[in-house]
């Protein structure tokens, strides 16, 4: 297994745009969370019942997108190339290869969400008093919850992807697939009339129950709380793992 | 060329999995647009429930609803009147409980003139308002602007009927008059009901007290009470709420004479076009059509592969070889699945806007109607929509040469902003995006109307969107040929 991973490891090391892509993703999270919070302003004493830390992290929401292109090309890539049969006869235990993969996958996504995270927290914390928005405290239990909670969301987003590509085995399809699938829930859930429908939408959808880790203010209107949130999507990204492992080692290579 | 694009076709066509795929892009979004999941509760309590709103001459769906003091007046005549004050009320603030004082600004006092006393027949009047000064307006779509003015300055107001002719006219002081408007009701009858009307529309507000991300407004409805005085006839009114119960004189309704020609009315509703919307009733065609965002993400994963696959396959040398024209070659895929992509959706588009619209109001949700050409634009800017997407995403396939890149720049660029826009960012920030990211084609789906005369939200989270219709095409059209004209230069230049 350890040879499985430091194996993966090196693959994911080499493969060209890797680093491009890490860095890719911390950029866009900061960038977005910067600008989301420049954008908004408050004129009200009572700082508009904006919630600092949510908009503070709204890069997450791009953010995800070049995560999820990080984690489909670990495996999409050898399917593209022919590699995975190379992978496969080196290390029979099909099992034991996606395992890998979602060591090394966690491994590079998680340090790159968490300085995307904190870059965020940083960027947006000067804009946020100038604008007439509450500011942002970092001692405050419910605010490293959600940065904590966004770093670990990030890491479950790869892991779904990942599930997702191995399932799918086109690069291409999986990122289609993975991102409908994040931003497809709000948007339905957002034309849908009938409020029960709506909430139940934003409950079981991956990214729409996954953020709510994110939110700090007014924690008994969310549809879901923040750590069962959390949990659907780690169930998502559980449960397309599991489907990735089983196609895996049914299918032919 | 045309050797080329049939090349191009027959690659498309001969790979099962990519007509399959295009085949479900159109299934999903006649499946999300039929599917019926939307309630309202329009017809579920009775017929008396059923939403029915009255249809003006113009085919519009309007609210009519009004207190008019009237008589009826046969042949031309002419009716002066001044309008001394107008006070109100409005719907109570977030956290409040008591409606607060103030005048709404499409608060309406003046003269009307009405083809009887039915909701949607013709009318035409000259008011005051309660902030946007001296208007003119007729049929509920129609609205002329006269001069600015304040619900406290007094003002004199004249209508004139000569045949089908109605004028408008103001004044300051009731001796220097200016025409504010002439229009021809046609078909106006002899006799008319002509007299004093006050309107006080709803009111909507966003709640800044509302975390963003969770938009909500506020609002209801608004009562209003004018003065009038030096009315030219004195004889002969009659009250009646146009739109309500006939029992007179409650608080949305009633009117006084004080003597001397003045009379004091109180009315609430409006007379314009009825919108969706915070503001109104109902939604538009454009929710039938929430598909578009599932087809949109298929076909784009197709038009990426359909460039990326010859990448990781070496066809693309073969294809280089056969027409070393690579400006050409570019040009062809983006043709072939821009056409695909308009067929299909443009099908699947017309499908669900004359089924969808079924399948909603059968589950008692009102939706406005659409006139023929908005329906049309509907359905062809769907297609359209999707098709330059299609073109985009094939020019990203050829800039990036990887499909997973080209997929996920398509999906961000063109699906995100839009949500973000509807369901994460302040309504001004949103608004900003959808101006300038691709997915301001989508203004493309807008099938509700901006009346600037109307008071309401016209934020993307109720269904409208910054731009116009054809200005947002031409945003996403703009990426599009950018993208296509760098993939061509750099696949010029680069080796295959």
């Amino acid at each position: 297994m350890i040879a499985a991973v430091h194996a993966e490891w090196t693959k994911l090391r080499t493969s060209p745009g890797m680093a491009w892509l890490l860095l890719a993703a911390v950029a866009a999270t900061v960038a977005v969370s910067w600008a989301a919070v420049a954008a908004t302003t408050c004129r009200n004493a009572g700082g508009c019942g904006v919630d600092p830390a949510k908009l503070s992290l709204t890069g997450v929401q791009l953010g995800q997108a070049v995560v999820a292109i990080v984690a489909v090309m670990v495996i999409g890539g050898e399917y593209g190339t022919g590699m995975h049969r190379i992978t496969l006869a080196a290390v029979p235990r099909r099992g034991f290869v996606l395992a890998a993969k979602a060591a090394v996958v966690t491994a590079v996504t998680a340090p790159a969400a968490a300085l995307g995270v904190a870059g965020s927290l940083l960027a947006a914390r000067p804009s946020l008093r100038p604008n007439g928005l509450p500011s942002l405290s970092i001692d405050d239990d419910q605010v490293m919850r959600a940065a904590a909670g966004s770093v670990l969301y990030l890491a479950l987003i790869a892991l779904l992807a990942l599930g997702i590509a191995t399932a799918v085995r086109n690069s291409a399809a999986a990122t289609g697939f993975v991102l409908g699938l994040l931003y497809l829930f709000p948007i339905l859930a957002q034309s849908v009339s009938d409020e029960k429908w709506q909430r139940n939408l934003l409950k079981i959808g991956p990214m729409t129950a996954g953020l709510a880790i994110q939110a700090t203010r007014d924690l008994a209107g969310l549809p879901i709380a923040p750590w069962k949130g959390l949990g659907v999507l780690a169930l998502w990204s559980l449960g397309a793992l599991l489907l990735g492992g089983a196609i895996l080692s049914r299918r032919d290579a | 060329m045309r050797a080329l694009i049939h090349s191009e076709w027959t690659k498309f066509r001969t790979v099962r999995g990519w007509v399959i795929g295009m085949a479900v892009a159109g299934f999903v979004i006649l499946g999300f647009g039929l599917l019926p999941s939307f309630q309202g509760s329009c017809g579920g309590r009775g017929p008396q429930s059923d939403c029915v709103l009255p249809v003006g001459p113009e085919g519009q769906a309007v609210t009519d609803g009004f207190m008019f003091v009237h008589q009826p007046l046969t042949g031309d005549f002419s009716l002066t009147v001044r309008v001394a004050s107008i006070t109100g009320v409005l719907p109570p603030g977030p956290g409040q409980d008591e409606m607060r004082e103030g005048v709404a600004p499409w608060t309406k006092a003046g003269l009307l003139i009405k083809d009887g006393t039915t909701q949607g027949s013709a009318y035409a009047a000259v008011m005051l308002t309660g902030g946007h000064g001296v208007r003119m307006q007729h049929n509920f779509v129609h609205d002329t602007a006269g001069m600015a003015g304040s619900v406290n300055s007094p003002r004199w107001l004249r209508l004139t009927r000569t045949q089908q002719k109605i004028t408008g006219e103001e004044s300051a002081d009731g001796t220097a008059w200016t025409t504010v408007g002439t229009v021809t009701l046609a078909g106006l009858p002899s006799t008319a009901q002509v007299g004093l009307f006050v309107a006080s529309p709803q009111y909507a507000e966003v709640d800044d007290e509302s975390s963003f991300g969770s938009f909500s407004s506020y609002g209801g409805f608004t009562i209003a009470t004018a003065l009038f005085d030096n009315l030219s006839r004195a004889e002969g009114w009659q009250g009646k709420r146009i739109g309500g119960p006939d029992n007179m004189d409650d608080e949305l309704g009633s009117f006084e004479e004080t003597g001397d020609g003045s009379v004091r009315v109180t009315g609430s509703g409006d007379i314009a076009p009825a919108v969706g919307g915070p503001a109104g009733i109902g939604t538009g065609l454009t929710d039938t059509l929430v598909g578009t965002f599932a087809g949109l993400i298929f076909i784009v994963v197709i038009a990426a592969m359909f460039v990326t696959a010859e990448y990781r396959r070496g066809l693309i040398r073969t294809t280089l070889a056969a027409s070393p024209g690579r400006g050409k070659v570019l040009a062809a895929k983006a043709t072939v699945m821009a056409a695909v992509s308009f067929v299909v959706g443009t099908v699947a588009a017309a499908i669900v806007v004359t089924l969808g619209q079924e399948v909603l109001r059968g589950n008692g949700v009102y939706v406005h109607p659409a006139s023929f050409a908005t329906e049309l634009r509907i359905i062809a800017g769907t297609g359209l929509l999707l098709a330059v997407a299609a073109a985009l995403s094939v020019g990203l396939g050829a800039l990036l040469r990887r499909g997973t890149t080209a997929v996920a720049a398509v999906i961000v660029t063109v699906v995100l902003p839009y949500l973000l826009a509807i369901a994460v960012l302040p309504p001004a920030a949103g608004d900003w995006l959808l101006r300038v990211a691709p997915a301001a084609a989508f203004a493309l789906q807008q099938s509700l109307i901006e009346y600037p005369q109307v008071l309401n939200l016209y934020i993307p989270q109720a269904g409208y969107f910054p731009l116009p219709p054809w200005a947002g095409l031409a945003v996403l059209a703009g990426w599009a040929a950018a993208v296509l004209g760098l993939a061509a230069h750099l696949l010029r230049r680069r080796d295959a």
